[in-house]
């Protein structure tokens, strides 16, 4: 499917989805925490889309926000599609977790906790995966503090 | 009487094991904490962190330049390729025209890369089930190609040889002459791996069946290169997203349906073959012409989102690079073929026995700090 008919498809099923082809060689879509693990399901069964093949997932620091990236391919159409999901606190960000959708999402939904601290909802096993339980603060933040330059000097 | 007692008392009982970090097995310093009930396993949790060295945080404060080696200290038996995917995607970004002679050098010294790192599998895959001379005939040959690259760019592991607008300096004289020997010299010398290993009938018996993945498995683990493809899962990215000159040759994408620790082998195996023909229609054509085209100093991407996947040894390898405009990166992400395939070793090891993990694991064919960047 080519770009248009995927957003015209897409954009029928959940309401105040974000667009976008600007400085990206992909479609982007921006979607609220709220309607992320609906949209991705339907992303994945949908016969036209079948996004089977979740090939990355990326936390970012939009500073302010916090979010994840999610990269998609259909193994089938070989179309791609990149979905982002932002919340803007910090303090306790919290996503649904899409695992029961991508069993590679549970590998990588923990590295995401480690290093940003957004906790996956439903999450089978969410606890640290590189760093030690003990380990303060989350170290890919922008505002990391790193007193002791144990990361980066 | 008493005997009773003690028989109807008598229960199995799950425990805990450690292998790892520094089992031979897990090739690094890989440790996995086993639940086992007797010698059958119940579960494989894996413990990272060990050698994570936080490449992607170093990446935010340095210079495009400077990303390109840090990439070799992730999976370093790829480290051609890793170079190779960091500056296809700073080049993307900048809309670089790069010289035919450059894409066809690197897509041959990526897959003298990819023999270099299968030999070094097969060599230690066999010495995981027990069969210690393949690993003196792995590194015999991988020696050759090792030779080659020390030639051509002054190093053996960690090559540096790609920069951002093509190669650093030109190929040595020797290069297309000790090609060409190391191809005849390999193609008597892979039947023999056949011979030594693939027909052993206890290598066979402990690799058949053993550590099943299905391709709807596959998929949804993410799994990429060899172990993806011994699942019928056809997810070569030299195929289907081609880089660099993987569109001007013609090759076999080597596909296997059953899924086994067997098939994941002979997947490698055939891989072999098909890197040396494609290295066979590149190496006697490589176009005369500039080695590099001319970037700033200082390379500042244009603010945006760029992403790109190549193929090393071990799968997919994805880099994503967020800029906004200024000499560093905002955010890089190196989507790693190693941690997808490790996430489902729980899945293929669950049910079978300790000797059989040992088997899928080699044929998982890890590199820790693949997974720990």
């Amino acid at each position: 499917m080519t770009n248009e008919a995927l957003q015209s498809l897409i954009s029928s099923w959940i309401p105040d989805l974000e667009f976008s082809e600007e400085e990206s060689q992909f479609l982007n879509i921006t979607v609220t925490p709220e309607h992320l693990h609906q949209l991705m399901k339907d992303l994945k069964t949908n016969k036209e889309t079948s996004f089977d093949y979740l090939f990355c997932l990326s936390g970012v620091d939009w500073q302010p926000e916090l979010g994840v990236v999610y990269h998609l391919e259909s193994t089938t159409h070989r179309h791609m599609l990149v979905v982002k999901v932002k919340t803007a606190d910090r303090e306790n960000p919290t996503i649904d977790s899409v695992c029961d959708i991508w069993k590679t999402a549970e590998f990588h939904e923990r590295e995401v906790f480690d290093f940003f601290g957004i906790t996956f909802n439903n999450h089978p096993n969410l606890k640290r995966l590189f760093l030690t339980e003990e380990w303060e603060g989350f170290p890919l933040r922008k505002d990391y503090e790193d007193e002791i330059n144990m990361v980066i000097k | 009487m008493e005997t009773t007692a003690v028989k109807s008392n008598f229960k199995s009982e799950e425990y805990f094991i450690n292998m790892g970090p520094q089992h031979p097995a897990t090739h690094g310093v890989l440790r996995l904490l086993l639940t086992i009930d007797g010698e059958i396993i119940k579960k494989v949790e894996p413990d990272l962190g060990y050698i994570h060295r936080s490449i992607e945080k170093m990446c935010e404060r340095d210079s495009y330049q400077q990303i390109v080696h840090l990439t070799d200290r992730m999976d370093y038996l790829s480290s051609h390729i890793n170079n190779e995917a960091v500056c296809l995607t700073v080049e993307n970004a900048l809309q670089l025209e790069i010289p035919d002679r450059v894409q066809v050098i690197r897509t041959i010294l990526s897959e003298l890369t990819r023999i270099a790192s299968h030999c070094l599998w097969w060599g230690v895959m066999g010495m995981d089930v027990g069969a210690l001379t393949t690993y003196f005939y792995g590194f015999r040959d991988r020696e050759m190609i090792n030779d080659i690259f020390e030639e051509t760019c002054g190093a053996r592991l960690t090559m540096n040889y790609n920069i951002p607008g093509g190669l650093m300096f030109d190929i040595h004289p020797n290069f297309v002459k000790r090609t060409k020997e190391f191809i005849t010299h390999f193609k008597t010398k892979l039947p023999e791996y056949d011979t030594l290993l693939t027909g052993n009938i206890i290598f066979q018996k402990r690799t058949k069946g053993v550590g099943i993945l299905s391709k709807e498995d596959a998929i949804s683990f993410g799994a990429s290169g060899p172990v993806g493809r011994a699942s019928g899962y056809s997810c070569d990215v030299r195929k289907h997203h081609p880089y660099s000159a993987y569109d001007r040759v013609t090759f076999n994408e080597a596909l296997k349906t059953e899924g086994d620790t067997f098939a994941r082998y002979q997947v490698r195996i055939q891989e072999m073959w098909e890197s040396m023909a494609i290295i066979e229609q590149l190496i006697d054509n490589i176009p005369e012409g500039e080695h590099k085209v001319a970037t700033n100093a200082v390379i500042k991407l244009p603010k945006g989102e760029f992403y790109q996947k190549v193929e090393t040894a071990r799968g997919e390898l994805g880099v994503y690079i967020i800029s906004t405009g200024t000499k560093n990166p905002y955010r890089v992400k190196f989507r790693s073929p190693g941690f997808s395939n490790l996430s489902l070793l729980n899945h293929i090891a669950v049910g079978g026995k300790i000797g059989d993990l040992v088997a899928s694991m080699a044929t998982l064919d890890l590199v820790i700090p693949d997974i720990d960047r």
